[in-house]
């Protein structure tokens, strides 16, 4: 909880530093354009992540056509060993044990935590806010590496039918070779030109478990668990923000994430800071 | 009138008939009717009568010891196994108690060392290891009768490297039968309609300085370093049947409501504790011998290193169970978990989500504050 608070503090003051910097050294040099993408807002179809009911009983996230407000610039990969290191080295993301991968590779085994704090000293870096993608973030990015995998829905009075024919679901996934973090590239290119989406790593995502009510049309959420994150890849997963190792096992009879890994996005202009630099300059008029 | 019984019987005589002139070599001194079993990989067993009207018998098994690298983990480990007929454990053989089990051991020439077996449940020559060391290119044959009913480990165990052999996959289960079938504590018969076989295994695989699983050219080269880490006690894996997930996902085991299952469970090394999550043991023989009557309604039972423990469990609700080691450590972390499928009618009565989650009410205790409630 104390890492939570030390972290959403940390993220906070990188966003206000975000705007000083940037006029000090203006205009922010561009991304390495082999280490990001920009992509243009455009519409696409979204699966609402969470769970949903009608009538108590289960029913799957609605189905949206959504637009980002703007442009979206993405890493084209996942955080590096060698990248990850580099904030460890500066005390300024945890120490993680990590398997003799190649540097290039992906950094895995990364709970939300150390992705975020990663994205605030990059942030802090650059002077320019990253942060974990949101889950619709994501899927745009994604596109046709994003799965809406409908999976069967539970009939409260027979829940074992929906149990037994989503274990055969997730047994039938095409699992891949090798579980270890591979060097980039090694799982393709998306139409985004964006690399390894739905490969053997999953990545954190800045969007909390909701538990959403759909009774008489309207869209109530009665729960929201941000110590629960979305996590993507090749199928949707929920998982604990320390988790840095997914496994199932005894009671959770699922099939896990292989890894736990990451990207950023880039903020273009972060409502929180726009809107404090607004309320700033509202003040200094006062004055 | 053909009958199901006289046509059964036919085709034992026919059996017996056939199998007469395959007996060449060992003189034969007993003059029994003799059965040849072909042997299944676990979680299977070969099919076998529960109980049995005819007479006592010589059951022959053939177990070929395979010296293999195997991989025991989904980070795909490596690691020398030695196995008896290639899996870890090795198959179950099943016989009745009066009967003879004549085991044919080979240790083809492509393996490196020197193997035995000791049968738990054979009295003897340290359970028939003193008479079946056998060499690469070698092979033996023993008899020994099945004078206890139960079901029993069995091990390699050559001189100096017994544990090494055992925690390295050279361990197997032997059942025997009551002659007229298992009962309860009553005498009331009780049979089953599956019989699935689990063999726990702990491994103790050597790490580099980095804490990576060191992989070795030969499995010789492997015994000094693994000699280290399982003199610390401590095991890198607890896995059934040979890797973690190995009776999971698509090798899940299946069962349907009304049926009844036999779960037996044997680890030949370490002590164990298996449970079946979400459902029981109905009948349990803990410490897996028949003549005891079976503990009923258990929720762990404890199957001590070097032995095997059996469980009937009749499924009453559909879905997917897991039947884990429950230190639940070593089910999650070491991989000891495995799934069973059970299809049929949910029952209602036995189980009902009465109200789904949803918000505590405003004024109980624990309630959310209304704020934190939204998106």
């Amino acid at each position: 909880m104390l890492i939570l608070m030390k972290v959403k503090l940390a993220m906070l003051a990188g966003a206000l530093a975000a705007p000083i910097v940037a006029t000090a050294f203006a205009p922010t040099p561009p991304q390495d354009q082999d280490g990001a993408r920009r992509l243009p807002s455009a519409s696409f179809s979204y699966r609402a992540a969470g769970d949903f009911s009608r009538n108590g009983r289960p029913v799957e996230g609605p189905l949206r056509e959504l637009r980002l407000p703007t442009d979206l610039v993405i890493m084209k990969r996942q955080v590096t060993v060698a990248e990850y290191g580099r904030c460890v080295d500066e005390g300024a993301c945890p120490r993680i044990a990590i398997p003799a991968s190649p540097q290039d590779a992906p950094v895995v085994g990364v709970s939300w935590h150390d992705a975020s704090a990663y994205a605030v000293w990059l942030s802090r870096k650059t002077g320019v806010t990253y942060r974990l993608p949101t889950d619709a973030e994501w899927t745009f990015a994604a596109a046709e590496k994003a799965r809406d995998e409908a999976m069967p829905l539970v009939d409260p009075s027979d829940p074992a039918q929906a149990w037994i024919a989503r274990y055969e679901t997730e047994s039938a996934r095409a699992r891949p070779v090798a579980t270890a973090a591979q060097p980039g590239g090694t799982f393709g290119t998306n139409s985004n030109g964006l690399d390894d989406l739905g490969g053997n790593v999953w990545e954190w995502t800045n969007s909390c478990f909701v538990r959403v009510s759909l009774d008489g049309g309207q869209e109530r959420t009665t729960n929201t668990n941000c110590g629960v994150r979305v996590v993507q890849g090749a199928h949707r997963s929920y998982m604990t923000d320390f988790i840095r190792d997914p496994r199932s096992g005894g009671c959770a009879a699922g099939v896990p994430p292989a890894n736990l890994g990451f990207r950023l996005v880039m903020e273009p202009s972060p409502p929180v800071v726009t809107a404090v630099t607004r309320s700033v300059a509202k003040l200094l008029r006062r004055a | 009138m053909l009958t199901r019984r006289t046509a059964l019987m036919g085709a034992a005589v026919a059996a017996l008939m056939m199998a007469a002139p395959a007996v060449a070599g060992p003189a034969d001194d007993l003059k029994l009717p003799r059965q040849k079993v072909e042997l299944v990989a676990p979680p299977f067993v070969h099919a076998h009568e529960q109980a049995t009207k005819a007479g006592p018998k010589i059951v022959e098994f053939k177990l070929t010891i395979r010296e293999k690298e195997v991989v025991i983990d989904d980070a795909g480990t490596k690691f020398h196994a030695m196995t008896f007929d290639g899996s870890m454990p090795g198959p179950m053989m099943v016989l009745h108690e009066g009967d003879y089990m004549e085991l044919t051991l080979v240790n083809p020439a492509s393996n490196s060392m020197p193997h035995n077996i000791d049968l738990h449940s054979a009295t003897g020559a340290l359970g028939g290891g003193a008479l079946t060391h056998v060499n690469p290119g070698e092979q033996v044959v023993l008899r020994w009768k099945a004078t206890r009913p139960g079901v029993f480990v069995y091990h390699c165990a050559p001189e100096g490297m017994i544990p090494w052999h055992v925690v390295s996959g050279m361990h197997g289960t032997v059942m025997v039968l009551p002659r007229d079938g298992l009962k309860d504590a009553e005498g009331k018969a009780l049979r089953y309609d599956k019989i699935f076989y689990i063999g726990e295994n702990d491994l103790y695989v050597p790490k580099d300085a980095n804490g990576k699983y060191k992989t070795y050219e030969t499995i010789g080269e492997s015994y000094a370093d693994t000699t280290e880490v399982m003199r610390k006690l401590i095991p890198t894996h607890v896995v059934f049947n040979g890797r973690v997930g190995s009776l999971t996902g698509k090798n899940a085991m299946t069962a349907k409501v009304g049926e009844t299952v036999m779960l037996v469970h044997s680890q030949a090394n370490r002590d164990t504790r298996p449970h079946l999550i979400g459902g029981h043991g109905d009948y349990v023989w803990e410490a897996g011998k028949f003549n005891n009557p079976p503990q009923k309604d258990l929720e762990t039972w404890f199957v001590r290193g070097g032995s095997a423990g059996a469980a009937l469990y009749t499924f009453r609700e559909p879905g997917i169970y897991a039947y884990v080691n429950h230190n639940l450590i070593e089910a999650v972390e070491l991989g000891a978990s495995a799934h069973i499928k059970v299809e049929g009618k949910w029952n209602e009565d036995l189980m009902k989500q009465v109200t789904p989650p949803g918000p505590v009410p405003p004024d109980k205790i624990g309630a959310a504050d209304p704020v934190a409630v939204t998106r």
